[in-house]
């Protein structure tokens, strides 16, 4: 057989019927819910008078919604329906579902590898962009609309065009101080939003190999921002250590059994792709962004640039609106610039280890006097965790808030939203303009860099307070 | 989805080039939680004043429309977002066909998945329609999906184009998911072989 990738070896293994010229019949192992894109896909079942084909193969959840404070207190009537709404379609359609009573409750990105649902090889779909993030187990994950949700609902199949491959390599070793979300946020600075659209994204090189579960998640979170379809990474011992054990995954002599399946999940020497980039993690520096794009990045070593330092007319502009949006002058240093509010969580750094990293920055140290930081763990679990292993008091300690699980700042559908003005270091993963709150400023940024500019008050090279803790660099 | 064979019904024209999405559908109501029920809402700020009160003069509130299947358009129907509740809501106001020279590219492909025909007539054929349903109170037009065909109590008839397999789906209510549904026995032959 011709060498394959990785991708063309799981769509041929889920693709259940094709002809030409029409898209192909995909099986899909595992379809994510969430309470905002799924309540008219369940009507149009009700309305065509269809059943949900595999409510085993499904998984429900609320995340966008939920108030981080007090979670059982909501006060905006349409999350409060959405809800609701979500409670009742799973109970009619037989779905199980996290939801804020349940320990299990969390981002649906989050959830999904926490609890062993996602596995190397899957074909995985959810109502949402970020569905990306689960290619970091070496499975086939992306967003859908909501007819595609209830296409999936009803059949347990998508109809879908063959996507094109592209090699992301990413050689050396990324240096200290530097983490997953300076990596991705560095590739879409250099290749820009757009490089991987129509694409399936495969990473690879030394620098991937050598990154945590939660870091590669981080990663292929972000394939999006790319412009990617989906994003992943071929499995490999890190992948079956971290799933070991794990509720949905399979116990004893089958996990052994699916381990050696799993391991036939890479791409093929002399397997060709459709594209190729390659990046020298070596060169990259922590990573902050200065517009409205996640592609408008820079080092935190570097300034606000110049429009005029942009090629066409179309970036000059889109440099020049941004900058106006974001109050910025060009020419300042990153490291010169305010902040008002810090979010630490979302699907991309909401994680244990993100919590880890950050709480490693805030130890013994105090948020500075005009800054208002919270932290939101991505979920239940990663909540309780923190809190077993004493991060919460960390945080509580250095003046930062500490909130209950969900989507919270990422995006401006609940009660955490910012004013106009405000400007934020955040560790998620879109600086659109209004994304945060109308009027809000989003400057993204990894755990460590949000936490150390949520105590100096400004953004601050991190590298810096991690090579000598000693060192009072800040007020 | 409902089977489109042939649909007689009331002709409304809608005189505007361009219409959007936005204007089909405002965006302060898309946070329902329905997809049906958006009928109330369809051309809104052209239906009714700020307070709500109907504006007489727009076509669809004039008493001789009422109850209007087929929709006469102008030029690029559709353009804008591309919402699925711009369908949803023409549909539930009870539109089955949308006559227009152009359409927006996503919006018509958004109507077949939902069971509305939008069909492409040249510019001259429009505006006989227009001045049809304007001369003639109560003008109807018998839709012919199977014969492809348009005509009128005195004698018009114009013949349509339509790609082949969405006319297929049409006419046998398949929407994409009764389209996979076909292939049922492939799907659970899979099911069985992997164990899923
Ligand atoms: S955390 Fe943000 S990006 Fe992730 S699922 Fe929630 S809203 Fe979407």
């Amino acid at each position: 057989m011709a060498p394959r990738t990785i991708i063309e070896k799981i769509w041929e293994q889920h693709e259940i019927h094709a002809e030409p010229g029409k898209p192909s019949l995909l099986y899909i192992d595992l379809h994510l819910v969430h309470e905002v894109t799924s309540p008219q896909a369940f009507e149009g079942l009700r309305l065509a008078g269809r059943k949900v084909r595999r409510p085993d193969l499904t998984f429900a959840t609320m995340d966008h919604n939920v108030p981080t404070t007090d979670r059982f207190q909501v006060k905006d009537p349409i999350s409060k329906q959405q809800m609701e709404t979500l409670t009742a379609n799973c109970a009619e359609f037989g779905i199980p579902l996290a939801d804020l009573n349940s320990p299990d409750q969390g981002i649906v990105h989050v959830i999904g590898p926490e609890l062993g649902l996602t596995h190397p090889g899957k074909t995985i779909v959810c109502g949402d962009s970020h569905t990306s993030t689960h290619g970091a187990f070496g499975a086939l994950a992306f967003g859908i609309g909501t007819s595609e949700v209830e296409h999936v609902l009803a059949t347990q199949c998508l109809q879908q065009h063959k996507p094109k491959t592209m090699e992301v390599r990413v050689k050396g070793d990324l240096p200290f101080g530097v983490g997953a979300k300076d990596l991705i946020l560095a590739i879409i600075a250099k290749f820009g939003t757009a490089f991987a659209t129509g694409y399936v994204v495969e990473y690879t090189g030394e620098a991937i190999r050598k990154l945590t579960m939660e870091e590669r998640m981080t990663v292929c979170n972000m394939s999006i921002e790319a412009g990617a379809r989906a994003g992943l990474i071929a499995p490999d011992e890190t992948t079956f250590a971290y799933l070991k054990g794990r509720r949905y995954v399979p116990q004893g002599e089958d996990f052994l059994a699916a381990v050696e399946k799993w391991k036939q999940l890479c791409t093929d020497p002399g397997a060709t792709y459709d594209a190729y980039v390659e990046i020298d993690a070596s060169t990259i520096a922590p990573q902050v962004t200065w517009g409205t794009s996640p592609g408008m990045g820079t080092d935190i070593t570097g300034r606000v640039p110049e429009p005029a330092s942009f090629a066409s007319p179309a970036e000059r502009k889109a440099a020049e609106d941004a900058l106006a949006y974001m109050g910025l002058t060009p020419g300042t240093p990153m490291s010169e610039i305010k902040i008002d509010r810090v979010f630490i969580g979302s699907c991309t750094n909401g994680r244990i280890e993100d919590l880890r990293k950050a709480a490693s920055v805030a130890k013994g140290r105090k948020v500075a006097a005009h800054v208002n930081a919270i932290v939101v763990p991505g979920s239940q679990a990663v909540k309780h965790l923190a809190e077993q292993e004493g991060l919460d008091q960390i945080f509580r300690e250095a003046g930062f808030e500490w909130r209950e699980s969900g989507c919270s700042m990422c995006l401006a559908m609940n009660p955490d939203i910012l004013q106009s003005g405000e400007r934020c270091a955040s560790t998620s993963n879109r600086n659109f303009e209004g994304r945060q709150g109308r009027g809000g400023r989003t400057h993204l940024v990894s755990p460590e860099m949000a936490a150390a500019a949520a105590i100096a008050g400004h953004f601050v090279d991190v590298r810096e307070w991690k090579a000598d803790a000693t060192k009072e660099v800040f007020q | 989805m409902k089977p489109f064979v042939t649909v007689t019904g009331l002709a409304a024209p809608l005189d505007r080039v361009n219409v959007d999405t936005d204007a089909i559908i405002p965006k302060q109501f898309l946070k329902r939680i329905e997809r049906t029920g958006f009928g109330q809402f369809l051309f809104y700020e052209w239906r009714f004043t700020p307070e709500g009160e109907p504006i007489e003069s727009f076509v669809l509130n004039q008493p001789r429309y009422k109850d209007a299947t087929i929709l006469l358009a102008r030029n690029n129907f559709g353009c804008g977002s591309s919402r699925e509740h711009a369908p949803w809501a023409l549909l539930d106001y009870g539109f089955r066909v949308i006559i227009a020279p152009s359409f927006a590219d996503i919006f018509y492909n958004n109507c077949f998945k939902n069971g509305i025909l939008p069909i492409k007539l040249a510019e001259e054929q429009v505006d006989e329609l227009f001045n049809r349903s304007r001369a003639e109170e109560g003008y109807a037009l018998t839709v012919d999906l199977q014969a492809q065909t348009i005509s009128d109590s005195s004698g018009l008839s114009y013949s349509f184009e339509v790609d082949e397999y969405r006319r297929y789906c049409l006419l046998n209510g398949l929407d994409d998911i009764g389209l996979t549904l076909v292939h049922e026995d492939k799907i659970a032959a899979y099911e069985a072989a992997h164990n899923k």
